[in-house]
């Protein structure tokens, strides 16, 4: 099941020419990274709107948070406990997303890398250098 | 609400039990990756219950229980708003951070840029939000102890900060972990069983115990009230806390503790779901103690009104009860201030250390040495805020080290992980101007102008500065970012940007 290799199948680095192949890698690399950028922001988004929404609400509508929807049970309490549930339910959507969507993809993706070093070592140990910007080994926090 | 046997073999029995797990910590602890992070080896549930351990503190357990008995509805406004961070967290934070970063949070944000200004600015907002919070839990810890147990103030601070200092310096972030483990455990099995007893009282239907408060003391408990009184206030302290849970340094460093940025991004999955069950209790547990103790009563031993739990628990299983949730009250506060401490060790001893003082070659175990020197000089400042500090408005302490998470640390991590153009000199200011403008708006804030030193007007109007300091705080990032760009770091953030999502194996 390979939904997420926006390229295609991950074998085709062997007949094309490698510097092809490296920047197809890079681009479904970036196109992986801006999927889960736009994911994380969706739902970043969401939980802001939620939890704003009741705060906007308890700083400029208190008087709505007293009705009494049962006895007992004001909308301000059946709200926050709602923000709770809906904190809880986007957590969910993400992990779930990453289980289903990103984690196989990233998989993929992680096996084009490895084989592409493997190519890279092959390629400078005939020629001189063949590295790139994007090699994922250049950049070690000190 | 005098200490007597109970207590006390409870209190034993956890103590041996940490101890113990100190002990067998110590052993499997001999390098720096064990000592920071227990040596990347922990599992994504452990992790997610020691971050659990790690955040819910004293102030939410006493705090929250005590603000609903006695403000109502108000109180709820801390217990959601504690909680809408993680979410941020794991959507945000949790991988790039695992995959860009080795002990702290300042790692990510010098992946790409030049090292020494970034970290000299990220230890310094790491040691002012850890201040802060230590102040917090120390002052808590020893009103506390105090109260529960009947030992003096001063001597309950030492005995805090001199076992804090045991579990970090012998058994590093392995015995911290166990610790927060041991302690979310009792925390939720306690406040479980409190709230179990509340609901045993009103049929097992919160809105029998809401309906209840409300025919004691009016409909108005049951809806926003006095203790927000100006709407900018309510907004100002929802952003500190929504954004301050991602730019705690204790919280960050946990997510090293795992082999990689999948079993990071279930942890926080796990520490959601139970922080989230833990803020849901909390409704029960306040209204409960509001209806059962009453307010009169748990004004009468403490004004703040902390002891709420411990006296529903007394109430409601008698004294081996109150005996048991004491214990747990005084773990709570033990786990959270070894998470500090370590996390403050770090950002000495590697940050400002190793990366700095020793340009990233320290000489072979110096770190470690380093890291462990920097435990005993925390412990004793620990000790010695909390001392200087007695009597001091303990939510207010809280208030401050979220805000300065939220605007010193949280925008320059946020800036550094998604906007390539992010530059050195962008970050180091965004962390500057965000902590001091923070430190700054607080000074002038009616907290300290009005409450504190007894003036009759504040410059500042607002209680919680996140509103002002954290847009600031982003503002200066962009802006010094643009007029100072940083082409080297531009170039570098294409290899972090990838590192960022394969992670470093």
């Amino acid at each position: 099941m390979n939904i997420n290799s926006p390229t295609g199948s991950p074998d085709l680095l062997s007949d094309r020419d490698p510097s092809e192949d490296r920047r197809a890698l890079v681009a479904s690399t970036r196109e992986l990274a801006s999927r889960r950028s736009r994911v994380a922001a969706i739902l970043t988004a969401a939980m802001v709107v939620v939890y704003f929404g009741f705060i906007l609400t308890v700083a400029y509508n208190p008087g709505l948070l007293a009705t009494q929807i049962q006895r007992g049970l004001t909308l301000g309490i059946a709200l926050g406990a709602i923000v709770i549930l809906i904190a809880w339910l986007l957590t969910y959507v993400y992990v779930s997303w990453a289980n289903r969507v990103y984690d196989p993809a990233l998989a993929v993706l992680r096996e084009r890398w490895r084989e592409a070093h493997v190519a890279d070592s092959i390629a400078s140990a005939t020629s001189s250098i063949a590295t790139s910007a994007t090699s994922k080994s250049e950049e070690r926090p000190s | 609400m005098k200490p007597d046997n109970v207590s006390i073999a409870f209190f034993a029995i956890f103590m041996t039990l940490t101890m113990g797990i100190t002990w067998w910590a110590a052993r499997k602890t001999s390098t720096t990756d064990q000592f920071y992070v227990a040596g990347r080896s922990l599992t994504a549930g452990q992790n997610g219950f020691a971050l659990a351990g790690d955040y819910m503190s004293a102030a939410s357990f006493l705090g929250i229980a005590g603000l609903v008995s006695t403000s109502g509805f108000d109180g709820l406004i801390y217990s959601t708003g504690w909680l809408v961070g993680w979410p941020i967290v794991l959507f945000l934070i949790a991988e790039p951070l695992r995959n860009l970063g080795r002990y702290t949070f300042a790692d990510v944000v010098a992946a790409r840029l030049d090292p020494m200004p970034v970290r000299i600015a990220a230890a310094s907002g790491t040691l002012a939000t850890i201040a802060f919070y230590l102040i917090a839990q120390m002052v808590g810890a020893g009103s506390l102890v105090h109260l529960l147990f009947g030992i003096q103030y001063e001597i309950a601070i030492v005995v805090v900060g001199v076992v804090m200092m045991a579990y970090v310096l012998f058994g590093g972030m392995l015995a911290t972990t166990w610790v927060q483990i041991v302690k979310a455990v009792l925390l939720l099995g306690g406040a479980a069983a409190l709230a179990f007893l509340v609901l045993s009282r009103f049929s097992f239907d919160p809105r029998e115990l809401f309906a209840a408060a409300a025919e004691k003391y009016g409909d108005g408990v049951l809806a926003p009230g006095k203790l927000i009184s100006n709407p900018l206030d309510a907004i100002s302290l929802g952003l500190a806390l929504m954004f301050g849970t991602a730019g705690l340094p204790h919280i960050l460093m946990r997510f090293y503790t795992v082999p990689d940025a999948k079993a990071a991004r279930k942890s926080v999955f796990v520490a959601t779901g139970l922080i989230g069950l833990f803020y849901l209790m909390t409704f029960i547990l306040g209204f409960g103690a509001m209806v059962l103790v009453t307010p009169d009563a748990i004004k009468a031993i403490d004004s703040g009104g902390n002891m709420a739990a411990p006296m529903l628990a007394e109430l409601l299983g008698g004294r081996p009860f109150l005996g048991f949730i004491a214990a747990v009250a005084f773990a709570t506060i033990l786990a959270v201030v070894a998470g500090l401490a370590l996390s403050g060790a770090a950002a000495i001893s590697h940050d400002v250390w190793a990366s700095v003082v020793r340009k990233g070659e320290p000489k072979p175990g110096e770190e470690l040495k380093v890291a462990r020197m920097s435990t005993i000089a925390l412990a004793v400042v620990a000790i010695a805020l909390g001392i200087a500090f007695k009597g001091q408005n303990v939510a207010f302490m809280v208030g401050l080290a979220f805000a300065i998470a939220a605007s010193g640390n949280f925008p320059a991590l946020v800036l550094s992980v998604f906007w390539s153009r992010t530059s050195t000199a962008g970050a180091a200011a965004s962390m500057v101007i965000g902590t001091l403008s923070t430190l700054i708006l607080i000074w002038l804030s009616p907290a300290v102008q009005i409450d504190l030193l007894h003036h009759s007007s504040a410059l500042f109007p607002l209680r919680n500065p996140a509103l002002v300091s954290i847009p600031l705080s982003f503002a200066t990032g962009f802006v010094v970012s643009l007029i100072k760009p940083d082409v080297r770091s531009q170039d570098r953030y294409r290899a972090i940007a990838t590192r960022m999502l394969l992670g470093t194996d």
